[in-house]
């Protein structure tokens, strides 16, 4: 019996968020008295492997196949049930990422499991399985509880701390057998963002409203990314309005993010917006109307023009 | 082409979120009722197709009990062909999954909506998908048939991509899909009143999940302010007092 996890990689390299994974897993098989098999689908080198070790996984199952590189939906579910078998294991865990989404439901399935997607906490109870998670986009959490021997979890990011054990994990050739003809995926183009702190992985996140009044007037905001290695997001307008690119858009109908620090420049606070922001830990919101209702949800706030606080923000971060 | 668009009904995003029964059942007094945000662009963007001449037909389905026809209605007036019911009350993404399986088997695309706004759920598409044993792909934010060829785009975890696959499918659709839902016309309005709405049985299913309980988090602590001219002090505040720079 084991705990599987489907540690993600992007471009050979683990992100923090799939440390967090291992060790959200490993804290649950304490409890369950089981260890994490930690499962690696695409091109990792056995070093980069060798780090999920030391966050606590036992067993590293490691499929080096570039013909997943694809990201075929069918034959990567069909990877992943064939090693929660091989394995036993009772609970595998992925990421609430686009690809652990994409998958996790289909891996259910196949596994005749009880799936809760978007956890953000270890397990109340374990007889009978209980665990929460957000819904209502943020604005209330619910307690689930799994009535199936084999449990599927998506782990939303920046949920649970990191542990590093100093251990180290065996690696194992993992080949799930798949024959060609099941890869139907057939990608054309792949645009990868390069050279910026991705939006989702940022524990940082700098973002703009309408109160910033045109795209020209970003240099500020784009300095202060820069300084903190912080993410750019934008409400909706902005990016309707071509101010910013789509991709920055946060919110109910945007990414949902859930950074260490959110800070709202010119963003009033609607309710669709805050849905995809409200689970920062800490929200900051420079605005010039006292009674935005922005201010309700932030922890630090500054009444005033977006153009007379950034440059001093900027001064203030330089000489930290 | 035959596309099937699958419809949650949602209560309206600006709802006041609240329970009964010790915390145990959503409250759905008052509450306006809407389809899923990501359903209803996924069904703007079957329209266009059709519009464009690249789809012969596009049926919506629901899981629900009486109460979510309305929405239906909506969905046919918006350009659907036809709706069906399922009459069942959703009990989870499991249960709806295979309330679904039944009817949608015999279309070439069909869009799910990524999560659904009340309960995040982000799988009924995956897991109707997998019961089918279709392929699918998710987080599409474009969707274009070329030929009788579906190109499609979709966000990858820090990029994104352009694929070809092979109908049938399902696609769990996001943002981007389709610029702005469409609103009904007078015209459409009238037209879904007689266009076919038909209530089939539940099939046999179980659930694999219940939910126990809803807590709401907890009340904020009131928000420090800074001044203005003093807007140095927030950064020496977020490093020392909150310690998040
Ligand atoms: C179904 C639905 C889904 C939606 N989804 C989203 C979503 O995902 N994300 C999203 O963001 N929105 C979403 N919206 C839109 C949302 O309701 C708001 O309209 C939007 O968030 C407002 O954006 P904003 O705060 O940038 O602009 P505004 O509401 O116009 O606010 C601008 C703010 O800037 C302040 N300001 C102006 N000038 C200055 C200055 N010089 N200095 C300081 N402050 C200044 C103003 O006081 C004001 O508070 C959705 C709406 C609907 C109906
Ligand atoms: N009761 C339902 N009836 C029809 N479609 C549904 C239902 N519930 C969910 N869906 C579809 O599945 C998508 C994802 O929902 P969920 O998995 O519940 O987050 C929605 O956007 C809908 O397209």
């Amino acid at each position: 019996m084991s705990i599987l996890v489907y540690t993600e990689n992007w471009d050979g390299k683990f992100k923090k968020l799939s440390f967090e994974l291992v060790s959200y897993a490993a804290a649950i098989a304490k409890e369950m008295g089981s260890s994490v098999t930690a499962l690696s689908i695409g091109e990792v080198a056995d070093n980069e492997l060798n780090k999920l070790g030391n966050f606590g996984a036992a067993k590293v199952l490691n499929v080096n196949d570039s013909r997943y590189n694809s990201f075929d939906n069918r034959a990567l579910s069909m990877a992943v049930a064939s090693a929660a078998q091989a394995e036993d294991a009772k609970v595998v865990i992925f990421a609430h990422t686009n690809l652990g989404k994409a998958i996790a439901p289909r891996v259910a399935i196949k596994l005749d499991a009880g799936l809760v997607s978007g956890v953000t906490e270890l397990p109340s109870n374990f007889s009978p399985f209980i665990v929460q998670k957000k819904v209502f986009t943020g604005k209330s959490f619910t307690n689930v509880q799994v009535d199936a021997d084999v449990k599927v979890l998506t782990f939303s990011q920046n949920s649970f701390e990191l542990v590093e054990t100093g251990g180290t994990a065996e690696i194992v050739a993992f080949d799930p057998q798949l024959g060609d003809d099941i890869f139907a995926t057939s990608v054309k183009e792949t645009n990868k963002v390069t050279g910026k702190v991705l939006l989702t992985d940022a524990e940082i996140v700098i973002s703009g409203g309408r109160g910033m009044k045109g795209p020209e007037n970003w240099a500020g905001l784009e300095e202060m990314a820069d300084l903190l290695k912080a993410g750019l997001a934008c409400s909706r307008p902005v990016s309707d309005e071509g101010w910013r690119p789509h991709t920055e858009h946060v919110g109910q109908t945007g990414k949902i993010i859930a950074p260490n620090l959110y800070f709202a420049f010119g963003i009033s606070g609607a309710i669709q917006h805050l849905g995809g922001v409200s689970s920062s830990k800490v929200i900051v919101a420079i605005n010039k109307d006292p009674e935005a209702p922005i201010f309700e949800t932030a922890d630090y706030g500054i009444v005033g023009d977006v153009q007379k606080v950034i440059p001093q923000l900027i001064e203030g971060i330089k000489e930290m | 082409m035959k596309i099937l668009v699958l419809i949650n009904n949602v209560p309206d995003t600006t709802t006041k979120i609240r329970f009964t029964g010790d915390n145990t059942a959503f409250d759905t007094t008052r509450v306006q009722w809407i389809i899923n945000p990501w359903d209803e662009l996924a069904l703007t963007r079957s329209v266009e197709l059709k519009e464009a001449g690249a789809v012969e037909q596009i049926s919506v389905a629901n899981v629900g009990a009486q109460i979510t026809e309305p929405t239906l209605r909506k969905a046919l007036a918006v350009g659907a062909d036809d709706a069906i019911r399922i009459d069942a009350e959703p009990k989870d993404a499991f249960f709806v999954a295979n309330q679904l399986a039944e009817v949608a088997k015999d279309y070439d695309i069909i869009l799910a909506g990524i999560e659904a706004s009340d309960y995040n759920g982000s799988a009924v598409g995956g897991m109707l998908a997998e019961l089918l044993d279709f392929n699918s792909v998710s987080a599409v934010s474009g969707l274009n048939i070329e030929n009788g060829e579906l190109v499609i785009n979709r966000e990858i975890d820090g990029g994104s991509q352009v694929l070809s696959i092979s109908t049938p499918v399902v696609l769990i659709v996001q943002k981007g899909i389709a610029k702005e839902p469409r609103i009904p016309a007078m015209r459409g309005i009238m037209m879904a009143r007689k266009k076919p709405l038909n209530v089939v049985a539940p099939a046999d299913a179980d659930a694999k999940t219940t939910l126990v309980d809803f807590t709401l988090p907890p009340p904020k602590a009131a928000c420090k302010m800074v001044d203005e001219e003093n807007a140095k002090d927030l950064v020496a505040l977020l490093h020392e007092e909150a310690k998040v720079l």
